[in-house]
């Protein structure tokens, strides 16, 4: 399980931790590419920019009532 | 030593413009033609940002040259507790700072300087520019620095120069595209400043002939803790760190281990000994950072001393991103539990537990500067945070307070 946060190139899901307020749905949409921290914080995995899970990440980006996840444009 | 930053410095005072021209000689006059050549020997004199994170200073000086009308930012912020060079320079050789920011603003094309300093150096500073006010100079203007440990991030900086709380946001977009009032600025450290209005002078061959190859020329060394005199000291990059000790007077006693870097530096054996330069702090977890070092002397128990720095650390979060609010101060938490005898085995697996969690979150360092600096005490120190978890206070904690009744006192005397 690698962070999204060690990677050289920017991840496809990013996260704005500001923005963030811990609600959570993001997580639960998306268990295999966001995990909550033990005060139901996200991280976002490396598995989170996997193509095969872009609609996956593309559901939970859409679904964050904070707007604190975005998925980038890439190719 | 080789004194460079300090060589015209005036005993007890502020080095003059008079002073400053007769020891350094006329500052040449770039423009904005010469962005492309003072970019060059920047590269080659290999100088890199003396804040902490080590940028390299020709790349973001390219990123804002031939922008539109970009602002220069110098930033004297200076949050780290344990480090006082860049008030040190702008107190007593503000017009090394200035000439560095005039010459970046000159290539860059910046109509104004903003000199974000601390109140304590606003006198030395406002005098030094008065007395340039009638040469041909980009416009300086002078903000009193806030204060707090995120504040001297670049974009905090920004924040407070725009009025606003002096908070980090998210980045990118970096100052050098989106700085103050929108503008490309370029926001960069005192002392690196102050090099580069040596460089400017002297060239790349004459930076580069102290210091190491990967890490050119000297830097200011602010040495505190378990020593006879805490100070500022001008040394070349790469000299043993027991120089640095001497010229501090010594050790008053045996030094357990030290923390270099500053509080997002990393702790390392007081028997190592290594070179400062971040060859050889490497394998340690450390950088020369902005030339922190702070001596932990044996009779110091290092589990209250990182209590205390957590807990300090925990309550500087900016407080916006749940991962640092909750990670530092559950992390702090534990750590005090621990140095009060209060803690058990279980807090020491949760501290590793959270100090991993928190590595990597956030949309600044601190969380994740504060947790490698932790997560380095805990490798450096498992011995005393066993005995503490199984066994309670250690002797060297015998005749101390609790940790937890200092957890929220001043940072300053952490390491004393």
């Amino acid at each position: 399980m690698r962070r999204a946060a060690d990677r050289e190139a920017a991840p496809a899901l990013a996260l704005d931790p500001i923005a963030c307020v811990g609600h959570g749905l993001c997580a639960e949409l998306f268990p295999e590419g966001i995990v909550l921290d033990d005060w139901g914080f996200p991280i976002v995995l490396d598995e989170a920019s996997d193509p095969a899970l872009r609609d996956h990440a593309r559901r939970a980006a859409k679904a964050c009532p904070a707007l604190a996840l975005r998925l980038r444009a890439r190719g | 030593m080789t004194t460079r930053l300090l060589s015209a410095a005036v005993p007890h005072g502020t080095t003059d413009l008079a002073h400053h021209r007769a020891v350094h000689g006329a500052l040449p006059v770039l423009g904005r033609g010469d962005a492309d050549a003072l970019v060059d020997v920047l590269t080659a004199a290999g100088l890199r940002g003396r804040g902490g994170a080590g940028f390299p200073a020709a790349r973001k000086l390219a990123a804002v040259a031939g922008s539109r009308r970009p602002f220069v930012v110098v930033n004297g912020t200076e949050g780290e507790p344990a480090s006082s060079k860049d008030r040190l320079l702008l107190g007593r050789q503000p017009h090394l700072v200035l000439d560095g920011a005039v010459t970046a603003a000159r290539v860059v094309g910046a109509g104004e300087v903003v000199v974000v300093a601390p109140a304590a150096t606003h006198d030395a500073v406002a005098r030094a520019i008065d007395d340039r006010a009638a040469r041909d100079e980009p416009a300086i203007r002078l903000v009193a620095a806030a204060e707090g440990y995120v504040a001297g991030e670049e974009t905090a900086v920004l924040a407070h120069v725009e009025g606003r709380p002096p908070v980090p946001r998210l980045a990118p977009p970096r100052p050098a595209e989106r700085g103050l009032d929108g503008r490309p600025t370029l926001v960069q450290n005192v002392e690196t400043l102050a090099h580069l209005a040596l460089i400017v002078r002297h060239g790349a061959d004459w930076f580069r002939a102290v210091g190491t190859p990967e890490r050119p020329g000297t830097t200011l060394v602010s040495v505190s803790g378990a020593v006879a005199r805490r100070g500022v000291h001008e040394v070349p990059v790469g000299v043993p760190v027991d120089d640095v000790l001497r010229l501090a007077g010594g050790p008053g006693e045996p030094v357990r281990a030290l923390l270099v870097g500053g509080y997002f530096g990393a702790w390392i054996d007081g028997a190592a000994r290594p070179a400062l330069t971040d060859r050889d702090l490497r394998p340690h977890g450390a950088s020369v950072g902005a030339g922190v070092v702070i001596a932990l002397g044996a009779s110091a128990c290092p589990v209250r001393t990182v209590a205390r720095l957590a807990s300090w650390m925990s309550g500087q979060s900016a407080g916006q991103c749940g991962s640092c609010v909750n990670g530092l101060a559950a992390i702090a938490g534990v750590l005090v539990r621990l140095a009060d005898g209060d803690g058990t085995p279980d807090d020491l697996r949760l501290l590793h537990r959270w100090t991993a969690m928190v590595d990597g979150r956030g949309a600044c360092a601190h969380p994740t500067g504060t947790v490698r600096m932790i997560a380095s005490a805990a490798r450096l120190f498992a011995v005393d945070l066993e005995d503490h978890a199984h066994h309670g206070r250690c002797a060297a904690c015998a005749g101390t307070g609790r940790a937890a009744a200092t957890a929220h006192g001043r940072a300053g005397a952490v390491a004393a």
